[in-house]
């Protein structure tokens, strides 16, 4: 059987020769993004944001009623809702942020909650309640401050472990490239202001975790390379290490690429935010794995002297100053 | 790489055959399948957004105890001044900014006083409760101390807790999680519960009962003051008799605490809902003096603070039995016959986080979840086998043992599955086959390097290991911060990563070097078609 290559063998790209443009185009991006995040803002769900959501089926009809749910919703007073199509057509996403002082207070929060789904079951009589969440300000605000933290405290740790196991550039560089997928993935929600909740968060992080994947296979055949070919210049030995271990990457983001897509499409319909951000996340990670994560350590200064014990180092500083090499 | 002794390929089965096996239970009730009783049957918690159900997180404020703490203080203090001998007068009593303060009306009696509120301080334990200060000569000021407070929130919650257990166990519903999170919170999660608005209302209620002597009708403005002289003032929740509230007597009268059941019952003149309630013996012959004496007068019944009704005694009750009436339906009759049974929260609690899921919707996740699982497993695998044939069947096999063994050990350690934690699945599926492409993609390097056969597999083994290790590490590491710092889907997702990382290297590396070594060793192939 003739097995299929998707990546022919000997492959010589020069990805690095466009090291700076495209550096240079990825701050602007990570800069636009964080702009977009200033200015738009994120469109946080009600786990940050507080509020309430109530997720119902129209169990006779094919289409739900939106316009008139919004009208409906807002006669109540609470402010204007957002109602979104949610899976099928159907099918009902009802978001209302609580004003300020009905947020505060816990027992009209609760209150509101209740008038929202009453109102909405008295009013139709194929109405099915599928899901219904309740924030408060107070809950919702940890949320945000502890998914913060655990995003920080992992992407430290693990820059902290890159640089025990390999150099401090290679942490340094791992560590920017997760900064360039987080950002880009928070400028993406801001730019089209998709519903940003707990479960992006569990997006983003696995998007560290396979950034992170990628990141380490590079440095890996970058270490082994570099101990290898003590002569070569460094663009070149990364650009050598890139194309050895593209096969490896071509072939990996294919198949979780095709692990994702059932879930995409045929998957729970409140899973298709977490695996779109995972998806996009997929493109960007590997991206910042070549130009990010490599280039940076160009320009730290990562040599053939990298990976040689400090003595050796130590010893042949010794002979430059005594004028034998 | 050839020579794979017996007791490690034995050692190797031994641990991925049992961890399919206790994938087993799960599938079966996943696939809604009977499990043989006889058999241990450790089946993976579904979460509630998969299972369906509520999730509720209650939250109690400590500004709320430390009042109800001065209040009793209050209590305690205006009872043993009334009780010294002689009498202390005490005048200008405050109990603003977390602090009783009082005047004396004597300042001869500031030796006394103290001498007093230390006997009062005294029966708390060991921690010192209050700070005491005489401020020129005779204003007395009482502060909680920090560990004092802490005492009281912590014991208050404590007896929260139980309450909680007792009124969720009333409603009979399956496997309930009932935790204290925190300092002042408690989780409840009550899997496959249709209506989250009776357990918001079964547990949103205080439910402290007291029986107390009607004086008079109270005036709006009295009741809006909370406050008469030698009374007490106490609203009226709804329906006829006292639109404005009632004036009660102040002592006397009999709490909840004396009661020892309470049931749902009809009336048996007017056929409506109604609470019968059972006094302990104590209770029962308070409640018998009360209505002995006070026969043809008006009794409150206050719940929470507010009058539910106010019957005239016709006859004296001797049986330690009674009944309250007050326009409830049978539900909420039940309801507070359930809060009754449970004593009354020893603080209040409200909701500050609800989130309930549909059965219905529930299920369809898990239904369209798994089908997504199954179908990615399957395109995963036939890229696998198209791109590296033999040796992605060695990895197509890993693969499947992963699924099981990670849902197995889940169920044996008593993990919850949950919508994000499917998501979870999926990219687990996807580090399992990055380490077996890692090594297959080694291999053909190896291979084009001119070595032969049984060094190229040895050494893709070797080198890719070094990656393996190092990215599954990192892994780990931040899916254990995750686990520690995140909340809901977060852990969720964590929990699965975490494990799936354990079983993905697992079957990734030494089974399928098990696998190849044995083919290699029976064919001693010169090629591979790699």
């Amino acid at each position: 059987m003739k097995l299929l290559k998707l990546v022919p063998d000997d492959t010589n790209i020069k990805f690095l020769k466009w090291r700076i443009p495209f550096f240079v185009v990825s701050i602007l991006l990570i800069a636009a993004s964080w702009a977009l995040v200033a200015t738009k803002g994120l469109n946080y769900g009600v786990d940050f944001a507080g509020g309430l959501e109530v997720r119902a089926t129209f169990t006779e009809r094919s289409e739900a009623p939106v316009a008139q749910l919004r009208d409906d919703v807002e006669g109540l007073g609470y402010g204007s809702p957002v109602v979104q199509r949610f899976g099928e057509d159907n099918q009902v996403s009802i978001r209302v942020r609580l004003p300020d002082e009905i947020a505060a207070d816990k027992d009209a929060a609760q209150a509101a909650a209740n008038a929202v789904v009453d109102e909405l079951q008295g009013n139709y009589p194929d109405f099915r309640l599928d899901g219904n969440d309740n924030v408060s300000g107070k809950v919702s605000g940890e949320f945000r401050k502890d998914a913060v933290f655990a995003l920080v405290a992992a992407m430290l740790a693990v820059a902290l472990y890159i640089w025990i196991r390999f150099e401090w550039q290679f942490g340094v560089g791992a560590l920017f490239a997760l900064f360039h997928d987080v950002s880009l993935t928070l400028g993406m929600f801001a730019l089209f202001q998709l519903e940003f909740s707990l479960q992006i968060i569990a997006a983003i992080l696995a998007i560290i975790g396979y950034s992170l994947n990628d990141t380490i296979v590079v440095y890996d055949r970058i270490r082994e390379n570099l101990k290898k070919y003590r002569k070569m210049p460094v663009p070149e030995l990364l650009d050598l290490s890139v194309n050895e271990t593209l096969a490896r990457t071509v072939m990996t983001s294919l198949t979780l690429l095709v692990a994702l897509l059932p879930l995409l499409l045929v998957g729970p319909a409140s899973l298709f935010g977490l695996t779109a951000a995972i998806t996009l996340g997929l493109f960007v990670g590997t991206y910042s794995s070549v130009y990010m994560a490599s280039p940076l350590l160009i320009w730290m200064g990562v040599n053939s002297d990298s990976f040689v014990p400090e003595e050796t180092i130590a010893d042949k500083q010794e002979r430059i100053a005594r004028g034998e090499v | 790489m050839l020579d794979f002794p017996t007791w490690r390929k034995a050692f190797l089965w031994g641990i991925a055959v049992f961890g399919m096996l206790l994938s087993l239970p799960s599938l079966f009730s996943l696939a809604n399948l009977d499990w043989p009783d006889q058999l241990p049957d450790p089946v993976v918690n579904l979460g509630l957004d998969l299972a369906g159900g509520s999730h509720i997180l209650l939250e109690a404020e400590r500004d709320e105890v430390a009042a109800m703490r001065l209040e009793d203080l209050e209590e305690s203090v205006r009872n043993a001044m009334r009780r010294a001998e002689p009498r202390i007068r005490i005048g200008d009593v405050s109990t603003a900014d977390g602090q009783l303060s009082f005047l004396l009306d004597d300042v001869a009696d500031v030796d006394r006083a103290r001498a007093e509120i230390e006997d009062i301080m005294n029966g708390t334990g060991p921690v010192r409760e209050w700070d005491l200060q005489v401020v020129d000569g005779q204003r007395f000021v009482l502060t909680q101390t920090a560990a004092g407070l802490d005492n009281a929130v912590d014991a208050a919650m404590e007896g929260a807790l139980r309450t909680v257990g007792i009124r969720i166990d009333g409603l009979g519903t399956r496997e309930p999680t009932i935790l204290r999170q925190g300092d002042t919170r408690i989780v409840v999660q009550v899997p496959g519960l249709q209506d989250p608005e009776q357990l918001k209302e079964l547990l949103g209620k205080t439910a402290k009962l007291e029986f107390k002597l009607v004086e008079r009708q109270a005036s709006a403005e009295e009741v809006a003051r909370g406050f008469v002289a030698g009374g007490e003032v106490y609203p009226y929740a709804e329906g006829e008799g006292f639109p404005n509230g009632v004036v009660v007597q102040r002592i006397g009268g009999i709490d909840g605490e004396t009661l020892t059941g309470a049931q749902q019952n009809f009336d048996a003149q007017t056929n409506e809902p109604v609470v019968s309630i059972t006094f302990n013996p104590d209770g029962g012959r308070r409640f018998a003096r009360m209505t002995t004496q006070y026969t043809g007068r008006q009794f409150a019944i206050i719940l929470d603070d507010e009058v539910i009704s106010a019957p005239v005694m016709r006859d004296p009750i001797q049986n330690g039995q009674s009944q309250i009436s007050g326009g409830f339906t049978v539900e909420s009759a039940n309801n507070l016959a359930i809060q009754l049974r449970s004593g009354a929260l020893p603080v209040d609690l409200s909701v500050v986080e609800e989130r309930t899921v549909g059965p219905d919707l529930g299920a369809d996740s898990i239904k369209s979840g798994m089908i997504a699982i199954v179908i990615g497993t399957l395109l995963v695998m036939g890229l696998m086998i198209l791109t590296y044939g033999r040796f992605g069947i060695f990895a197509t096999m890993a693969l499947v043992i992963n699924v099981l063994m990670l849902l197995g050990i889940m169920a044996a350690l008593n993990m919850t599955l949950t919508l994000p934690g499917i998501a979870g699945f999926v990219l687990t599926i996807g580090a399992a086959v990055d380490a077996n492409v890692l090594i297959n993609e080694r291999i053909r390097e190896e291979r084009k390097r001119g070595r032969r056969v049984i060094a190229a597999v040895e050494n893709g083994y070797k080198e890719a290991s070094r990656a393996i290790y190092d990215a599954n590490i990192t892994n780990f590491i931040a899916g254990v911060l995750l686990f520690s710092f995140g909340s809901g889907p977060i852990k969720g997702f964590a929990v699965v990563l975490v494990v799936g990382l354990f079983t993905s290297v697992f079957t990734a590396l030494p089974l399928t070097r098990m696998w190849v070594a044995g083919w290699l060793r029976k064919t001693r192939p010169s090629d591979i078609n790699l």
